[in-house]
């Protein structure tokens, strides 16, 4: 951190209304990752290293707390490269031309959401969402995520034909997955929507208490986390650097770096392939026609 | 009835003019205008009661069988024994926290008492009045939008609603003052002359105490910030809550906790311009970006309607329907009936805990529990605590409720305890003065009772404030609607839920205050609020 570095933020002190310092030769790149956001600069820190030395540029990691915050920062190139949520990859790059996805996880492209019951709810697992729902609490995730409320939501309003609110007594946000399961586990919320590796991952670490909350619906699979990455990187890191990006996120093959994700590897991913997500963002609303 | 119409008579007339009466000496309580006044008094507080009472038929309050003992027992172990595993980390977001607050606080004090010195004009009083209406949280919300995750965005988010702050209150002290230095200047001499050579000097100590106390509440929302993503602490609370790591969370709790206990020892001062330049260099690194249209792109497409930029009145207008009637409306009537049940439990909350700080009713020791309990109250952020609240007793407008009520109930709890206290050994005291509850029954709250009130009525504003921005953690108010219009990146609805947020907060202010001056509780409070002020957040 050098001390010319923070000279430069003595002018934003006077005047405050400069739009930020432009360090126009670091790639910066985001990720919030669907479990454990603990310790994200340490855990990310490390990815940023492993790319740096794959891409020749110096690469930083900035956290953020929410989708929409990723996707605004994605938009006004504050980042360059972004890991985001199925739903927050499309409307990012719908604010961004030129912006493509380029590489998913490999659980990606088959993710799916469990629909979980407290089991004093009285619902059991069967093969569709059934009546038992309705006049239920229900709890979505976060209010961007894929998993968490996009899929549930589709879900929800092609079994019943009517809106979330309509089906059951009340209906939040937890704000997160492992909040998802433990809100409906403690009764707070008697049904949830919660991303399937979360929910495998905590089964195995012991966190869920089987007695209490269960699965009781699958959904169909469809594609969820990617990384995209702006148009205008060629332009500004030299011919051929995105394809030097996605090249380095295929090949990122260390376990240490891949668990932060968490994701087993990476596999190709286009703007295409998340043409589905988009539609049915388009069919509940969530997104304009 | 009649007391209806006692308020509303003196609705209409505005109130007395309280100008100068800091300086006069406390209004008689046995004369014949007493009586009145204890009259008034008890009107406007039997209407607050009765509807709060209302508000609890129509407000969401229900209570979910939650199993809470599991997860209650984990915070509390944490808060036991927390961890200092990520020093680093914690200390970085503490100083960062400080940085913004102090930053802030530097910068917004001297533009409040410039727009102060031209507060009699409507436009300035318009402007302060707007930008202190929009809470902190949704000013970073929507600094985020154009200055991204940087330094500017924090310091912007505390600066400008404080600058607000600052300009109403310095100009409220300024007409405090008593005339007879600015008599004393000859007649030519120009407005700033009688600024800065009288007004400015006389009340000096109370503009640096408000000052010294709006640092606090800047530490407050510094903290706050990281809760939309700024790297303070709130950023590393937000996520130990999240994911159950009650003991960092403890651990993040205390240092707040003693950062705003221990500012009187460090905040000296002749050491305030070493701690300006620290503050400087302590900033978040910002990471910049090229993109410098994105305010115009902001103010001429994001926050409008699609329907407006294409000039579709027809759609227009059935968007603004659709938004009344879906979002507007349901959000304003929770936020409304919510901030009336906390504003009378945070004045349940002072008569049931000043005595337990105050030296007269519980004794010169015996009181320091009770004021650490206070100190705890009114350093949790309330959003902490509603978080905490809302695993416990599930997901309705209660957490929200409760949390207002202690936080609110405790500042103000607090102060009225040192009001008690500065009595002590004063004219006032006298050696037959009963002790324990007759003592606190017919002496100390009689007392306290018009300054308790006045203090109530100045957070009615903050508290519908906050009842606002708690929709963040789920609970239906209008910061529900907007937390999702920026989660949907439909910023054009943030705008209008944000507007009428703040529209609705200058209505409770006007009427807050003209019900201040309908009880005379102002007069009796502006010779406390020189020392102390009221006004955070």
């Amino acid at each position: 951190m050098s001390i010319l570095r923070r000279l430069q933020q003595l002018p934003l002190i006077a005047a405050l209304l400069l739009s930020g310092l432009a360090q126009a030769d670091t790639f910066v790149f985001t990720a919030i990752p669907d479990e454990d956001e603990s310790r994200l600069q340490q855990r990310f820190g490390k990815v940023a290293d492993y790319l740096s030395e794959q891409l020749g540029v110096e690469v930083r990691y900035i956290p953020v707390k929410s989708y929409a915050a990723a996707i605004t920062a994605f938009r006004n190139d504050q980042v360059q490269l972004a890991w985001f949520g199925g739903l927050s990859g499309v409307q990012a790059r719908g604010l961004v031309p030129g912006s493509e996805a380029l590489a998913q996880g490999f659980e990606d492209q088959s993710f799916k959401t469990y629909f979980i019951a407290n089991t004093s709810a009285g619902v059991e697992p069967a093969d569709t969402l059934t009546d038992a729902l309705k006049g239920k609490t229900f709890t979505f995730g976060s209010k961007g995520s894929t998993s968490g409320r996009l899929m549930p939501e589709f879900y929800l309003r092609e079994q019943f034909d009517a809106a979330p609110e309509k089906i059951f007594s009340r209906v939040g946000f937890s704000g997160d997955h492992s909040r998802t399961i433990a809100q409906v586990q403690s009764g707070a919320y008697q049904i949830g929507a919660v991303n399937y590796s979360v929910w495998d991952s905590e089964l195995q670490q012991g966190k869920v208490d089987q007695s209490k909350v269960q699965v009781i619906w699958t959904t169909p699979t469809y594609p969820d986390y990617q990384w995209s990455i702006r148009g205008d990187v060629d332009a500004r890191y030299g011919a051929g650097f995105k394809e030097k990006v996605r090249a380095a996120l295929l090949e990122m093959n260390d376990p240490a770096l891949l668990e932060s994700f968490p994701r087993q590897s990476f596999v190709p991913a286009s703007n295409d392939d998340y043409a589905p997500i988009e539609a049915t963002a388009k069919a509940i609303g969530l997104l304009d026609e | 009835m009649s007391a209806l119409a006692n308020l509303l008579q003196g609705l209409g007339s505005g109130g007395p003019d309280h100008k100068y009466s800091g300086n006069k000496p406390p209004v008689n309580q046995r004369d014949g205008a007493a009586g009145s006044s204890a009259r008034r008094l008890t009107s406007v507080c039997l209407l607050m009661v009765a509807a709060a009472l209302l508000a609890l038929f129509g407000a969401d309050l229900q209570v979910y069988s939650v199993d809470p003992w599991q997860e209650l027992s984990r915070i509390g172990l944490g808060l036991v024994q927390p961890s200092w595993d990520d020093l680093p980390s914690l200390l970085q977001a503490l100083a960062h926290t400080i940085a913004f607050a102090l930053l802030a606080v530097a910068l917004a004090a001297p533009l409040g008492l410039l727009l102060a010195m031209v507060f009699h004009w409507l436009p300035v009083r318009l402007l302060c009045a707007a930008v202190r209406s929009v809470h902190e949280l949704f000013w970073g919300l929507i600094f985020m939008q154009l200055y991204g995750l940087s330094a500017t965005t924090g310091l912007l988010a505390i600066l400008v609603p404080f600058t607000g702050m600052f300009a109403k209150v310095f100009a409220e002290i300024f007409e405090q003052q008593q005339p007879e230095p600015v008599q004393t200047l000859p007649p030519a001499a120009g407005a700033l002359k009688r600024y800065i050579y009288t007004l400015i000097p006389q009340s000096w100590p109370a503009l640096i105490s408000y000052s010294r106390y709006r640092f606090e509440c800047a530490l407050r929302s510094s903290a706050i910030l990281g809760f939309i993503g700024l790297p303070t602490l709130g950023f590393h609370l937000e996520t130990a809550f999240k994911q159950g790591h009650y003991s960092e969370a403890g651990a993040l709790l205390w240092v707040f906790l003693l950062l705003i206990a221990s500012i009187r020892w460090w905040l000296r001062p002749q050491l305030l311009p070493l701690y300006l330049l620290a503050a400087i260099w302590l900033l978040p690194e910002t990471i910049g970006f090229s993109d410098g249209g994105s305010l115009w792109r902001f103010i001429s497409v994001d926050i409008l309607p699609t329907a407006l930029r294409q000039g579709d009145g027809g759609e227009l207008l059935d968007w603004l329907q659709m938004m009344f009637s879906e979002q507007v409306w349901p959000g304003l009537v929770q936020t409304l009936l919510l901030t009336q049940i906390a504003v009378v439990l945070s004045g349940v909350v002072v008569l049931v805990c000043y005595p337990f700080a105050s030296r007269a009713l519980a004794g010169p020791v015996m009181r320091w529990p009770g004021r650490f309990l206070l100190l705890v109250l009114r350093s949790t952020p309330e959003m902490v605590m509603a978080y905490v609240l809302l695993l416990l007793c599930g997901p309705s407008g209660l957490p929200v409720v409760l949390a207002l009520g202690l936080h609110n109930g405790g500042l103000i709890a607090f102060l009225v305890a040192n009001a008690s206290d500065a009595e002590h050994k004063s004219p006032l005291a006298r050696p037959d003065d009963p002790k324990g509850i007759k003592r606190y029954a017919y002496v100390e709250t009689p007392r306290r009772f018009p300054a308790m009130l006045a203090f109530l009525f100045y957070r009615w504003e903050v508290i519908l404030r906050e009842s606002a921005i708690m929709g963040i953690l789920g609970v239906v108010t209008l910061g529900f609607y907007i937390d999702s219009a920026f989660e949907e990146i439909r910023y054009d609805r943030a705008f209008l839920l944000i507007a009428v947020t703040a529209l609705l907060n200058i209505l409770v202010d006007t009427l807050s205050r003209r019900l201040r001056r309908f009880a005379h509780a102002d007069s009796r409070l502006a010779k406390q609020s020189r020392n102390t002020s009221i006004n955070c957040h």
